[in-house]
């Protein structure tokens, strides 16, 4: 289902904070890239992915896992899912178009604030929504190499 | 249809709009009958008189005298003028309240025991429920007062307040309830409800924003709120707010004489779209009480979904709802009264609260269905959790899934 994307979001929550999101960070939300379209398509690139990590927990809100394919050290293909916000839906969303092509030496390094910074910004309160995606996405690559190593 | 023009607000929980009858009444007092009541000329005379009738009015529906109401800034400022009037008054004390109390009365607790106060916080069951026993077993030599809210404003759950109010007559303790949400649909009888203080807001039922009464029984002694010229018995001075005190009048005059009307066709929806949404999305299910509740308040969860993103979708399709999820500055947060019903935090995420009112139709709400059976469907596919029914049944509580200390950074 394809989701028109309005203007301004003025959203405020009950404690009165301004939820005013980037153009960016809606496009990402209203149109998650890299994400399975099936079950089938995940339960087949599952079977497939060289690296999966996985952080957080839904008792805190956010959850994160990334899958990635490699080639010749560098992330070929990249899937993701995320329980969250609209900050942490779009921040793992922005992730995924990131890494796709990317050493991982320099896949690795990537920090919360590249991602904030692709997005054009976080509302304040939002920016630890933004934090997990890199974590999840150092699990996938350390499950890869494990796997190498073996 | 164009589903973009669309607006279809379900937040009368938050705030309602102004009934254009209460516009009408509230219109001349802006610009034509302006005059300060305080004023000793004809217009002022005027704008007394005009307060004067609203006063009546307002005592009539709430079958008390007219010295007992007061006009209040809102429901916030009524709150406080209660518990910390008849706090001042004391000097020291015991106050009972629950964990599903608006902020207005928690905080203004919480201000209390830094001043040397001690509050007990009832608890609640998993329906927010609570137990008439409980409020007997908590009072001590001490208690000063009981302030629990007539119904809650998240889960719409209406509590017991006529036989909470005959214990505290029993032990002669002062008993404020806050029945802001419950204004527009419940009985407001003052002697039937066996209250000394009652708290409404005029923005929650079609009135204007920034008024509100509290009632209290003659012979209470408060402490003032706000100092000044003597206005509303010198508890709360400042010029009289003339148009949103006839506004505040003609709005509860309304939601009283249409209330039996109304909640029986709000009754009819709220219940159709429960059962309608608990049908057609799977692992979804409904907080608050079954049945005693609130006609217009429905609040359901959706597993492996987070509140704010269905929010914002739903806002997207022009459908305006509120959720019991929000980030804080370090993690998402659950609200109080989700907490304080035991809502295990994985479930309390995908909280959704939808508040029907007057302009509330079934086209509406299937509308609503529609959008939302696919934006959940949406949600659901992104999302790696994969909670069930079952485990939140068998309630593993809040220990089934803690915040580790990654998510904490």
């Amino acid at each position: 289902m394809k989701i028109e994307i309005k203007e301004k979001a003025d959203i405020k929550n009950n404690t009165g904070q301004s939820w005013l999101y980037t153009d960016k960070v809606k496009e990402h939300f209203f149109n998650p890239q890299n994400i399975f379209k099936s079950d089938a398509e995940e339960k087949v690139f599952e079977k497939e992915a060289d690296g999966i990590g996985e952080v957080g927990s839904p008792a805190c809100g956010d959850v994160m896992r990334m899958y990635i394919k490699v080639k010749d050290g560098k992330i070929t293909e990249c899937r993701w899912k995320t329980f969250g916000c609209a900050s942490a839906i779009a921040s793992t969303s922005m992730l995924s178009e990131m890494v796709i092509g990317m050493d991982l030496e320099k896949a690795k390094k990537i920090t919360p604030k590249d991602i904030l910074n692709q997005l054009g910004g976080l509302p304040p309160q939002k920016i630890h929504c933004s934090v997990l995606g890199d974590q999840a996405l150092r699990k996938a690559i350390e499950d890869y190499e494990g796997k190498e190593k073996k | 249809m164009n589903e973009k023009k669309k607006a279809i607000y379900l937040d009368h929980a938050a705030t309602t709009p102004v009934d254009a009858r209460v516009l009408k009444a509230m219109q001349p007092y802006f610009s034509e009958k302006f005059a300060n009541p305080g004023s000793l000329h004809n217009l002022g005379l005027e704008a007394k008189v005009a307060i004067k009738e609203a006063r009546e009015t307002v005592a009539e529906i709430i079958n008390a005298n007219v010295e007992e109401i007061i006009f209040t800034p809102g429901g916030t400022a009524s709150i406080n003028l209660a518990i910390k009037g008849i706090a001042e008054q004391k000097g020291k004390g015991h106050i009972i309240t629950t964990k599903i109390e608006h902020p207005a009365v928690l905080d203004t607790c919480k201000y209390l025991e830094q001043k040397g106060f001690s509050v007990t916080y009832l608890d609640v069951d998993n329906d927010g429920m609570i137990k008439v026993k409980d409020v007997q077993k908590a009072i001590r030599k001490d208690t000063i007062l009981i302030t629990i809210m007539y119904a809650n404003n998240e889960i719409g759950t209406i509590l017991p307040i006529t036989e909470i109010g005959k214990i505290a007559q029993k032990h002669k303790i002062l008993f404020h309830t806050d029945a802001c949400q419950a204004a527009g649909a419940l009985d407001l009888n003052v002697e039937k409800l066996n209250v000394d203080l009652i708290t409404l807001n005029g923005s929650k039922i079609y009135g204007p924003k920034g008024i509100g009464i509290l009632y209290l029984k003659k012979r209470i002694k408060l402490t003032p709120l706000i100092h000044g010229g003597g206005q509303e018995q010198g508890l709360l001075n400042g010029t009289e707010n003339v148009p949103a005190i006839i506004g505040f009048a003609k709005a509860l005059e309304l939601a009283q004489a249409e209330k039996d009307k109304e909640n029986k066709r709000l009754i009819g929806l709220r219940d159709y779209f429960i059962k309608k949404v608990l049908t057609e999305i799977k692992d979804s299910f409904l907080n608050g009480h079954p049945t005693k509740r609130l006609p217009n308040n429905v609040n359901i969860s959706f597993l492996n979904v987070e509140g704010e993103s269905v929010l914002l979708h739903l806002n997207e399709k022009g459908v305006y709802v509120s959720t019991g999820s929000a980030c804080s500055s370090h993690k998402l947060e659950i609200s109080h009264v989700l907490d304080a019903i035991g809502l295990v935090h994985d479930a309390a995420h995908g909280s959704i609260r939808f508040s029907l009112g007057k302009p509330t139709s079934k086209t509406d709400l299937d509308y609503v269905i529609k959008q939302l059976i696919e934006i959940i469907a949406i949600l659901r596919r992104i999302s790696p959790v994969k909670i069930t029914m079952k485990e939140i049944r068998n309630k593993v509580s809040k220990t089934f899934s803690q915040c580790s200390e990654e998510t904490q950074k």
